[in-house]
């Protein structure tokens, strides 16, 4: 297969990330961002989850949830370079919504051949949202890494942990261990048995669990990977979950740039704009030049994943971990270059910092994806001379 | 990994076909001598004449110039010369030596130039009979550029030409320079006006060439000394007066952000080629180094510095591809004004991770016959600075970047 040197980003996708900008601008300004999720500053909010639904059905009305579902199954069937475009506007919006969360989902379901996960991916392109629930407590979402069990018989225990937007959707995609290996079930947030105990967590903009299963039975209807099948399809996956992850930072840097560019031309002292010093302008062109190499190497990673899969695991990685540095450093520079007021709670940027934070580590930070690429592309240690 | 004809009009097409086409039979053979690393490092008379000759070669075959007008010794296309850019890169042709005429000075005609500038000065530059140098910095007028004290004087009907360039690329080979002078020393700006000077033919007759030794020990740079030069009226490219903005059509072409696509090769030259010295380079580089008694390439450290390098190198590459998407950039300038800045940041801390691989071999000059690589590494990374600082130093990039993408206040 060829890769189209345009990354394959065509009208239906401008249009896509066109709607998406003005709805996120018409309803999750910044100043209504804040009001919605800072009203409070008060340490018992890290566990509170506080979204707009009246958005999200604007969002559902839209098809959100429906643009990477394949058209056989209802859904719109985009490229994931179009749900890039849309990302990169829902992270510079900074929006709270389960829409990252139900498309990382998504692609787990699009990557297991059964009836189990085509139903799923029907109820999402109806509007169902859905997150993964497939790391254990030491962080690691690894195949083999799990603190959730299945029977023979289907039956689910054990804590599922860093569970993103838990409390906005309706559907867990749990991964289970038993004597087969690693499958997939689909778990409806309100089945006996399920307990969802929320984490207390810095970012404001999403909320974050633990999922408790106690005896939660699951019907074979519902299981959407086989036990022994699970690992191919969260690796097939993988790429795409982190190249959403990667355009939620992209988008959310160039609003942490773009912001900051905007204070250093009006903010004045020494009688100047403080833009006028290269102390505080170079820095910018730094936030630029690393947002664009990210944003290059975003596109890069979704065409591949579209049109030459084996490339698609080196170009989401390099994605992945240009966008967590860029972040690092564009979310650094935002509070500084503000000085005072950037520190405050009352200044719109720590939301946006607080955002990235969470992203750059969500499935392996920067140094985590450069280490797996080195295995690939020098070797392994050990086995490189 | 390909990339398709995706978007491709039938001529862009058709011409993609003839470029490989020809490429396919017409690369020069390899010179018994060693070439240099680049058009900067250009030192004898033989490397300078078989370089000269593919070029013409190539330019015969419509492969250098194919976008600008016929009547200009063009191939009056449009929109074709990335394309055999793109060729000649993936061939891994030799680079043409006519740097500073195709990038800076052939641009700079077609838009400033009169209608016999243009056909008198166009072709012979296209096809590298006549070899082009640049005559902008001074000493007192480097980053600084609109200080530029080099005056011109009215003569008559032409001009006599006082002062002083320095850091003039290929003079020594020149025919022709690009020269920025002061017309009025009462304005800054509006005080310069824009000269094409004959240079070979002028040494002796009130111009001096004397070469500046690099921080290497290698020639290539000049300075270049006017003593009431004379030069002729008609040489003067647009207005007294205008010409800073002349200048900056030159400048925006350089640093690879103009209207015309700039002739490239990608500068490949058998085993000396950029591949060698790009990030790729490291990962073999760091199999055959040793560390602490291991493969450096078993360095935790440095598996992450290569990866960290690979991965910008292929963002620079991602950078070029999405920069011709128009939904996908922002400010025009954005990317394009960034390509000199992140390019030579490139190049130079690549260099500098490789002679940390190599360890204490490093040491070794690239004269010594053990020296890994054949010392390249420590060469190239002396040579990087050349990168960082010519063209508008990288400071003076970041605040053009700063300035015209961000909109922040004019540092000067």
């Amino acid at each position: 297969m060829t890769r189209p040197h345009d990354f394959g980003f065509d009208e239906t996708a401008q249009i896509l990330k066109d709607t998406a900008r003005r709805l996120l601008q018409d309803h999750c300004s910044p100043e209504q961002l804040h009001r919605l999720v800072a009203a409070s500053s008060e340490p018992a909010r890290a566990s509170e989850c506080v979204w707009d639904e009246a958005l999200w059905r604007k969002m559902l009305d839209l098809g959100w949830t429906a643009v990477a579902v394949p058209e056989a199954l209802g859904g719109f069937g985009m490229g994931l370079v179009a749900i890039a475009g849309l990302v990169e506007e829902v992270g510079r919006a900074a929006a709270p919504s389960p829409l990252i969360a139900t498309l990382c989902a998504t692609y787990v379901a699009a990557a297991c051949d059964s009836d189990a996960a085509r139903q799923l991916l029907r109820r999402i392109a109806a509007g169902l949202s859905v997150s993964l629930a497939i790391t254990d407590r030491r962080g690691s979402w690894e195949a083999g890494d799990c603190d959730v069990t299945a029977s023979d018989a289907g039956v689910l225990n054990g804590t599922a942990w860093f569970v993103q937007d838990a409390r906005k959707v309706g559907v867990l995609l749990v991964k289970a261990r038993s004597s087969r290996g690693v499958g997939l079930y689909a778990v409806d947030v309100d089945a006996a048995g399920v307990t969802i105990v929320p984490d207390a967590i810095v970012d404001l903009t999403r909320d974050q669990a633990h999922v408790e299963l106690r005896d939660v039975a699951v019907p074979a209807e519902r299981v959407i990977v086989s036990p022994g099948d699970g690992a191919r399809a969260l690796a097939a996956a993988e790429p795409a979950i982190l190249t959403i992850l990667a355009a939620d930072m992209v988008g959310a840097a160039e609003w942490q740039l773009q912001t900051t560019a905007e204070y250093a031309r009006t903010r004045v002292q020494f009688e100047r704009p403080i833009g006028f010093f290269q102390a505080v302008k170079h820095p910018l062109v730094d936030m630029m030049v690393k947002i664009d190499a990210a944003r290059s190497l975003l596109y890069d990673a979704a065409c591949a994943f579209d049109h030459e899969p084996g490339a698609a695991e080196v170009g989401a990685r390099m994605a992945k971990s240009a966008a967590s540095d860029a972040a690092s450093y564009c979310s650094g520079r935002s509070v500084q270059l503000h000085g005072g007021i950037g520190f405050t709670w009352e200044c719109f940027v720590h939301l946006w910092f607080k955002r990235q934070k969470h992203n750059e580590v969500l499935f392996g930070d920067a140094a985590h994806q450069r280490a797996r690429l080195a295995d690939r592309l020098l070797g392994r240690i050990g086995e490189t001379a | 990994m390909t990339e398709s004809a995706h978007s491709e009009s039938p001529e862009q097409a058709a011409y993609r076909a003839h470029c490989k086409a020809w490429l396919a039979g017409n690369l020069p053979p390899r010179p018994s001598f060693r070439l240099p690393l680049g058009p900067l490092e250009i030192a004898t008379e033989e490397q300078l004449e078989y370089l000269c000759a593919w070029q013409k070669a190539a330019y015969s075959a419509g492969l250098v110039g194919c976008d600008y007008p016929g009547e200009y010794g063009g191939g009056g296309l449009r929109d074709c010369q990335r394309i055999a850019n793109h060729e000649l890169k993936a061939a891994g042709a030799p680079f043409f030596p006519n740097i500073v005429g195709l990038g800076m000075a052939a641009p700079t005609i077609v838009h400033h130039g009169t209608e016999a500038q243009k056909r008198r000065l166009l072709p012979p530059l296209l096809a590298a009979e006549e070899i082009w140098c640049q005559g902008f910095s001074e000493p007192g007028a480097g980053s600084d550029l609109a200080n530029v004290q080099t005056f011109a004087e009215r003569d008559g009907e032409g001009w006599r030409v006082r002062g002083h360039k320095v850091w003039t690329t290929l003079a020594h080979f020149a025919t022709w320079m690009i020269l920025l002078c002061r017309t009025d020393r009462g304005r800054k700006y509006e005080g310069m006006t824009y000269f094409v000077a004959p240079v070979r033919a002028g040494v002796g007759k009130g111009l001096t060439i004397r070469p500046l030794v690099k921080m290497t020990g290698e020639l290539g740079f000049n300075e270049v000394l006017f003593d009431d030069y004379p030069i002729g009226d008609d040489l003067r490219l647009d207005e007294v007066g205008r010409g800073w903005q002349v200048a900056m059509t030159t400048l925006l072409h350089e640093r690879g952000a103009g209207s015309l696509v700039t002739p490239s090769s990608g500068g490949g030259v058998g085993d000396d080629n950029a591949a060698t010295l790009g990030a790729s380079g490291l990962v073999e580089l760091a199999k055959r180094c040793h560390r602490a008694g291991k493969p450096a390439s078993d360095d935790p450290r440095l598996r992450d510095a290569i990866v960290e390098m690979l991965i910008r190198e292929r963002a620079f590459a991602q950078n070029e591809r999405r920069a011709a998407v128009r939904a996908l950039t922002d400010h025009p300038l954005r990317l394009p004004l960034q390509h000199k800045l992140t390019l030579s940041e490139l190049l130079q801390d690549t260099a500098r991770l490789a002679c940390e691989i190599e360890g204490a071999a490093a040491t070794l000059h690239q004269t010594d016959a053990h020296a890994p690589a054949a010392g390249r590494w420590p060469h190239a990374y002396m040579n990087s600075y050349g990168f960082t600082i010519a063209a508008g130093s990288n400071e003076v990039q970041r605040n053009i970047l700063g300035e015209r993408v961000l909109g922040l206040a004019k540092s000067k």
